[in-house]
C-alpha cells in the first residue's frame, strides 16, 4: 500500500501540469496600499500572502513574514512597496508539479505566482493548493481501486453464497451486425466479469480471445447480427454464438486457416484473414460448429476451468 | 525494454499515456491482422500497427497488451483514442515505417517472440 502510494505520488508529480493545480483567483495587491490594509485583507480573505502588481507586471511579494517585519519597524501605515520582497520567483503554467514542489520545498517559498509564455499572471500555487490537489487526486485513485477489489470480493463468492445441486451463472449479450465500431463490446464485458470471479488470468485471456473472434464473426458475417451465451460454472466455462444468419454452405472449407469470405473493408481493418475459428479452435478445450444454410449457425466453445490434474 | 527506452529509440510522441515510463516492455511485435495478433500476442508485448481503426484497441485489450506504437505517423481518430482512455491503453506514434520501427526496437534490444506456429490447425 505505501509503495503504491508513494508511485502514485510520484506519478502525479511527473504528470500533472502547474495550471491543473494553481488557485486561479489571485489577490493582488498594488504598491500604493498601505500595510495596514493589506494586513487586513489577509485576515479577511485567509491568505498568508499576494504578489504586488503594478500595470500589469509583478513588483514583489508580500507575504505575512513581511507585514511582521513592518509592525516591528514602525512601517504599518507606509506603502507595501516599502516592504514587499522584491526578488519574486514564478513558474511557467505549463511546467510539471515536480519543478514546482522542488522550488515550494526552499526555504521562504511557500507561494509561487503562476504566467503564462508572454509573462501575464494566470494563477498562484502554493503548498496549501499542490497538497490539496494531490490528496484529492490519491483519494480518487483509492476509490477506483478499492470500488473494482469490492465488485471482485462479491462476484468471486457467488459459487459459495448461492447453494444447489450444480449452480451457473449465465450471460447474454445481443450483438449487431455490421455494427464495427462497437465490435468487441460483449467480449470485454466477459473478460472483466470473468476477472471479477477471480478466474486464472491465463484462461480469461484465452477465453477472450475465442469470443472476440467470435463476436466479430457475427459482426462481419451474419446480416442480422446474433447472440453470444456464457454459461459459467464452478469448473467449466462454455460459450455459445448464436445466429440466425446465411448460414455456412462448406463447413470443411470455412476451418480451412486462411480460407475468408470476409469483404475488402473488413480486411482494410484488419480482420478477415481466414485465421479466426483457428484461433478458436486453439485456445479453446472443445469447439463445435453446426451450421446449414439458410438455418443460422451456432458456434459452442468449452473452457475446463480447473486442471485436470 | 523501459516504455521511455521504446519512446527514445523511436523518437515517439505518446498520445494516450496510460502507463508510466518505467513501464516494462519484455517482448515486440508488429501486426496489421489482428486475427495474427490475437494468435501470437503475448501479455505485456508492444504493438507496431499501421491500423488506427478502435477494433486495434479492442484487440489489444483481448490480448493483454498496453502499449500500441501507430507507425508512419498514423493519427488516430477520436473513437480509438476513446477506447483507448476507457481501457488504459497506452497509444504512442512514431515517424519510421513499420520496418524500420521494429529493426530500430530490435537492435536496442527488444526481443520478439521467435519461430511461432500455430500449434494445431488441423481438426
Amino acid at each position: 500500500m505505501s509503495v503504491q502510494t508513494i508511485t502514485k505520488v510520484q506519478e502525479l508529480m511527473h504528470t500533472t501540469r502547474v495550471e491543473d493545480v494553481m488557485a486561479t483567483n489571485v489577490i493582488i495587491i498594488e504598491p500604493s496600499q498601505t500595510v495596514a490594509d493589506v494586513k487586513i485583507l489577509m485576515r479577511d480573505k485567509h491568505i498568508s500572502g499576494a504578489p504586488v502588481m503594478d500595470k500589469g507586471k509583478i513588483v514583489g511579494m508580500i507575504t505575512m513574514t513581511d507585514i511582521l517585519r513592518a509592525m516591528e519597524e514602525g512601517r504599518l501605515h507606509e506603502p507595501v512597496s516599502q516592504s514587499m520582497t522584491l526578488r519574486v520567483k514564478t513558474v511557467l503554467k505549463d511546467s510539471v508539479v515536480a519543478e514546482v514542489a522542488n522550488i515550494l520545498g526552499l526555504k521562504g517559498s511557500s507561494r509561487l505566482p503562476v504566467v503564462d509564455r508572454d509573462g501575464g499572471l494566470v494563477g498562484i500555487v502554493t503548498t496549501g493548493t499542490l497538497t490539496r490537489y494531490l490528496l484529492r487526486q490519491l483519494d480518487k485513485s483509492l476509490q477506483k481501486n478499492e470500488s473494482e477489489k469490492l465488485h471482485t470480493y462479491r462476484a468471486s463468492h457467488i459459487f459459495q453464497d448461492i447453494i444447489s445441486d450444480d449452480t451457473s451463472l449465465v450471460l447474454r449479450f445481443v450483438v449487431d451486425d455490421k455494427d464495427f465500431s462497437n465490435a468487441g463490446k460483449a467480449s470485454s464485458l466477459i473478460k472483466r466479469a470473468l476477472q471479477r470471479l477471480v478466474v486464472n488470468p491465463q484462461i480469461v485471456r484465452r477465453v477472450a480471445v475465442a469470443v472476440y473472434e467470435a463476436e466479430m464473426n457475427l459482426v462481419i458475417h451474419t446480416d442480422v447480427g446474433g447472440e453470444i451465451l456464457v454459461d459459467i460454472r464452478k469448473d467449466k466455462l462454455s460459450v455459445s454464438a448464436v445466429d440466425h444468419g446465411p448460414g455456412i454452405e462448406d463447413l470443411k472449407q470455412v476451418l480451412q486457416p486462411g480460407f475468408s469470405t470476409a469483404p475488402q473493408w473488413i480486411r482494410d481493418m484488419g480482420f478477415g484473414a481466414g485465421m479466426g475459428l483457428a484461433n478458436i479452435k486453439r485456445v479453446s478445450d472443445m469447439m463445435k460448429l453446426i451450421s446449414e444454410p439458410g438455418g443460422g449457425t451456432r458456434l459452442d466453445m468449452v473452457f475446463n476451468l480447473v486442471s485436470p490434474d | 525494454m523501459k516504455l521511455q527506452e521504446l519512446i527514445k529509440v523511436l523518437n515517439a510522441e505518446i498520445i494516450l499515456e496510460n502507463h508510466g515510463p518505467d513501464e516494462d516492455i519484455p517482448v515486440g511485435g508488429a501486426a496489421d491482422l489482428m486475427s495474427d495478433v490475437l494468435a501470437f500476442g503475448a501479455a505485456g508485448m508492444a504493438l507496431l500497427t499501421g491500423l488506427t481503426n478502435p477494433q486495434v484497441v479492442r484487440t489489444a485489450e483481448m490480448a493483454g497488451i498496453n502499449v500500441i506504437v501507430l507507425v508512419r505517423d498514423k493519427k488516430a481518430p477520436p473513437e480509438t483514442l476513446e477506447l483507448a482512455r476507457e481501457l488504459g491503453v497506452t497509444l504512442v506514434r512514431t515517424g519510421y515505417t513499420m520496418y524500420e520501427a521494429c529493426g530500430r526496437l530490435f537492435s536496442a534490444g527488444l526481443p520478439g517472440l521467435g519461430v511461432v506456429r500455430i500449434r494445431n490447425d488441423s481438426w
